[in-house]
């Protein structure tokens, strides 16, 4: 599980396969002013970021895959609406498609389902946030972006709990902070930051290695 | 060792167990959110870990019934996806219609709301009393309420905005009687259906049919199972029938892919090619 996905590096070039505890995937949770939010954050990311990322956007039923599309056009990255048994590729973003949950398999591909909404939402953050932590544990930095409710608050405090690493938008800088808020409240956050300096600490903690304080009880836990 | 290793251990052997005890199998079914259903069903069932369940559940059918309810998902509604029942009506009818009697398999539909969209389809394309339906679940109780067509009431208003949106040309309260909180769809859409059990994993095919509906079902098995679904498609569709897929689940990267043309783009509608 895990640990097949360490032998089998996701980094550039750069990173010597030996890194056992490199960052394996972000996953990003945003609903109100995500629009505007992902575009600033995925626009100042370039095309050489080495880490998937695997997005929940709150998004209407019946929408279209229109994000997809515009985030892909304004972002150097490629940027694709996720497909059932999409295998997870370095340096792309999935975004979950409207009216389903995303979620990580453990042999590193995504499934969808259309199981009830979860903390009233579908797709749901809490669901790709405790999926994505089942199988990434400690190599999985988990964000929480703008929105108007709690989701991702409990996903969030799985992915702490399985050793990953947690950021938060710093609700002063978030078009809705209730989202940032509850997440800070239910977890211990490691960097609550301004969307600005977010591209930045992540292609610094993506082209780190061992950069979490571990223990010897393994990822997991 | 970490919680999550043995809690998949502990999965593991438990939809063993339930596969030899009860001939479920779920072990082809994607980790991911089977996982969460199970700990769902775990937390709601008052055992501590899937160890301590496994001991009644493979000696009390009861507790086994309680699972089975809490992993299969049967969300559905009428004219899902609306423009995919329009796309039905405009360019799978016309073809249905060159027959004299056609043959539908609803594979997995849970309570029913699939089959009898499409039953009012084809009474409304003026294909009453040429059609047989065969609506199947692995879920007994799902399908007992499918076979009851009753409705809460408080969906109508969604039904019906589903139903216009997807080309409806009567009134979709038509269909029903409203009896206090509940809708009784009418008698007229149900004597074609036969409701029945069948199990995708290890049940067999359904001979000669023209049409076979799979909608949000084989999204969460693995890639070995769906192959298995398909193939048992295949078997039972005639040459130039019709299988439809749910929004999200493409012949793209199926074996199977190759003897099917797509219909109607974006919404999963393949044909089976002759020869
Ligand atoms: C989400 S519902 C889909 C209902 C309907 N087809 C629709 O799209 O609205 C999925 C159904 O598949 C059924 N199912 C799950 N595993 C199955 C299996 N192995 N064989 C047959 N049906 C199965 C479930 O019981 C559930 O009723």
């Amino acid at each position: 599980m895990a640990e097949t996905l360490d032998a089998n590096p996701r980094q550039d070039g750069t990173a010597p396969k030996t890194a056992a505890r490199s960052f394996e995937a972000v996953t990003i949770g945003v609903s109100t002013g995500g629009v505007h939010a992902l575009q600033k954050l995925l626009g100042q990311l370039p095309a050489t970021f080495p880490l998937p990322i695997l997005i929940v956007q709150h998004i209407s039923a019946d929408a279209d895959s229109g994000l997809a599309k515009l985030l892909d056009e304004r972002c150097p990255l490629r940027v694709k609406e996720a497909d059932e048994q999409d295998e997870i590729r370095p340096g792309t973003v999935y975004l979950a498609p409207p009216n389903y949950h995303l979620l990580v398999e453990r042999e590193g591909f995504l499934s969808l389902s259309a199981d009830p909404y979860v903390s009233f939402a579908r797709p749901s953050v809490d669901v790709l946030f405790e999926s994505a932590a089942a199988v990434f544990g400690r190599g999985l930095i988990g964000i929480v972006l703008t929105g108007a409710n709690f989701d991702g608050s409990q996903g969030l405090k799985t992915i702490k709990r399985k050793g990953g690493v947690a950021i938060v938008q710093d609700p002063a800088d978030a078009e809705a902070r209730q989202m940032p808020q509850a997440a800070i409240a239910a977890t211990g956050v490691d960097y609550v930051v301004a969307l600005d300096g977010m591209a930045a600490l992540l292609q610094k903690l993506a082209a780190r290695r061992n950069t979490i304080p571990h223990d010897e009880k393994g990822r997991d836990d | 060792m970490k919680p999550d290793e043995v809690e998949d251990v502990e999965i593991r052997l438990l939809l063993e167990g339930v596969q030899r005890i009860y001939g479920y199998d779920f072990r082809d079914y994607a980790d991911a959110s089977i996982k969460r259903r199970l700990n769902h069903w775990l937390a709601e069932s008052g055992f501590d870990t899937f160890s301590q369940a496994q001991s009644r559940l493979l000696r009390e059918r009861s507790v086994f019934e309680s699972l089975l309810r809490g992993i299969t998902v049967n969300v559905t509604e009428m004219f899902r996806d609306p423009a995919f029942f329009r796309a039905v009506r405009e360019q799978v009818v016309p073809f249905l219609k060159t027959y004299p009697f056609v043959k539908i398999w609803h594979a997995g539909c849970a309570t029913g709301e699939e089959a009898y969209s499409m039953a009012i389809l084809l009474n409304e394309e003026g294909m009453a009393g040429r059609y047989r339906m065969y609506a199947t679940d692995i879920n007994e109780t799902v399908l007992q309420k499918a076979s009851e067509g009753v409705m809460p009431i408080t969906e109508m208003q969604r039904f019906t905005r589903n139903y216009q949106k997807a080309g409806g040309r009567a009134s979709f309260a038509d269909y029903y009687t409203a009896r206090y909180d509940r809708a009784i769809l009418s008698a007229a859409l149900k004597k074609d259906i036969v409701f029945a059990p069948h199990n995708l994993a290890v049940d067999g095919e359904f001979g000669e049919m023209n049409l076979v509906l799979c909608r949000n079902v084989m999204i969460y098995f693995k890639p070995a199972l769906k192959e298995r679904c398909l193939r048992l498609f295949d078997s039972s569709l005639l040459a130039g029938g019709f299988l439809c897929l749910g929004l999200k689940e493409s012949l793209e990267r199926r074996k199977m892919g190759e003897r099917y043309e797509e219909l109607a783009a974006p919404l999963r509608i393949y044909r089976k090619r002759y020869g």
